[in-house]
């Protein structure tokens, strides 16, 4: 948003207002595919000036430390540091709005042409496709503790304990975690 | 109705809390709790519902918004989103002021990196589910297979693998 309210151009920007917030995340949340982050770095940062490349980087800090989706906790704390609760409920809402009304209406194509035979197949490579983007992930995530045994095997033990064992992640993670803390500060000495 | 609402946001609660490492990490307990404990879906359907999240734009695991309108329409949606958005953004505006004071500390750095292992494994359980789930024969294996290698190996935006998929299955399935 070009707005000229702001008046001359100073080198400190005025704080947006929880309409500039909004508008700010729902044109995020409507061009973010597949990955919001590079482009909320973009806007918050090189196109509208709220933050500075290193708060940016401070606020993503505790976004990635707290539990919930990067991008969401992002949106929650600039709304929060500029307007206060408003204007983190004004971000949040802006970030989820457009998208969750166009993935009903995915569902909503989908329920209803899920046994016609040309859109089940479609779905089915989408569905087989998707996962594919999963593995990668985990890939990613994976290789960087194959040369740490400890740090793997707890990974493997995770993985088994979600995956093959199906218990519940609270009581995995209430164990684990500690467990995992312990390990990887150990094997950083 | 109401019984259900009230799992819903039971449910998307608890997982709003746990979700350290982003999303991805809890859709296992997510499908345990929709497909195995309740039988809302199929875990078939679990899997087509994760990837119309992944389909649509906005942040990661739109998922949360579609499950909660296929198990209880309009409301259900409204439950499920609130309790998945809510609790992790109260924790943010709460720890917004704690963080100057958090963030240098020693216990602060030692937790996250100690995540990451706990998460590694949950993200690749997560993999395992829903290819499990998605992949019902050799042709949407090899569609889950050769999209892991290109978004692991090549720049090439998600979304263009998630289109190339889709269309291997619509012209591909009908000779599986």
């Amino acid at each position: 948003m070009d707005n000229t309210l702001a008046g001359p151009q100073v080198a400190e920007p005025e704080a947006p207002t929880p309409r500039a917030l909004f508008l700010g995340f729902l044109v995020l949340g409507l061009m973010a595919f597949g990955g919001a982050l590079p482009l909320a770095h973009r806007m918050v940062v090189e196109k509208r000036r709220w933050l500075t490349d290193a708060e940016f980087t401070e606020l993503l800090g505790l976004c990635q430390f707290l539990p919930g989706g990067n991008i969401i906790n992002l949106s929650v704390a600039i709304g929060m540091r500029f307007q206060g609760v408003k204007g983190a409920v004004a971000s949040i809402l802006g970030l989820i709005a457009a998208p969750s009304a166009i993935v009903v209406l995915l569902g909503i194509v989908y329920e209803r042409y899920q046994h016609d035979p040309q859109v089940e197949h479609l779905f089915a490579g989408l569905a087989a496709a998707a996962a594919g983007l999963l593995v990668s992930m985990a890939i990613k995530i994976a290789l960087p503790l194959r040369r740490k045994p400890l740090l793997a095997a707890i990974a493997t033990v995770s993985f088994v304990a979600i995956a093959i064992l199906r218990l519940p992640l609270l009581w995995t993670m209430l164990v684990l975690t500690p467990i995992s803390v312990w390990l990887t500060a150990k094997v950083a000495k | 109705m109401n019984d259900t609402l009230i799992a819903l946001a039971q449910i998307f609660t608890q997982l709003s809390v746990l979700a350290f490492g982003g999303g991805n990490t809890i859709l296992p307990e997510m499908q345990r709790q929709v497909v195995e404990v309740h039988h809302w879906m199929s875990a078939e359907e679990f899997s087509a519902l994760f990837a119309l999240g992944q389909a649509a734009p906005g942040p990661n695991l739109m998922v949360v918004t579609l499950v909660g309108w296929h198990v209880a329409g309009f409301y259900g949606m409204l439950v499920t989103t609130l309790a998945k958005f809510g609790p992790s953004s109260v924790l943010t505006v709460l720890a917004l002021h704690a963080w100057d004071r958090l963030k240098d500390k020693p216990w602060r750095r030692h937790i996250q990196t100690g995540l990451l292992p706990v998460t590694a494994g949950l993200v690749a359980a997560s993999a395992a589910l829903i290819a499990e789930a998605s992949d019902l024969n050799l042709l949407l294996t090899v569609i889950t297979a050769v999209t892991a290698t290109l978004a692991w190996q090549t720049r090439i935006h998600p979304l263009w693998l998630l289109f190339g998929g889709s269309m291997v299955g619509l012209v591909g399935m009908d000779h599986f």
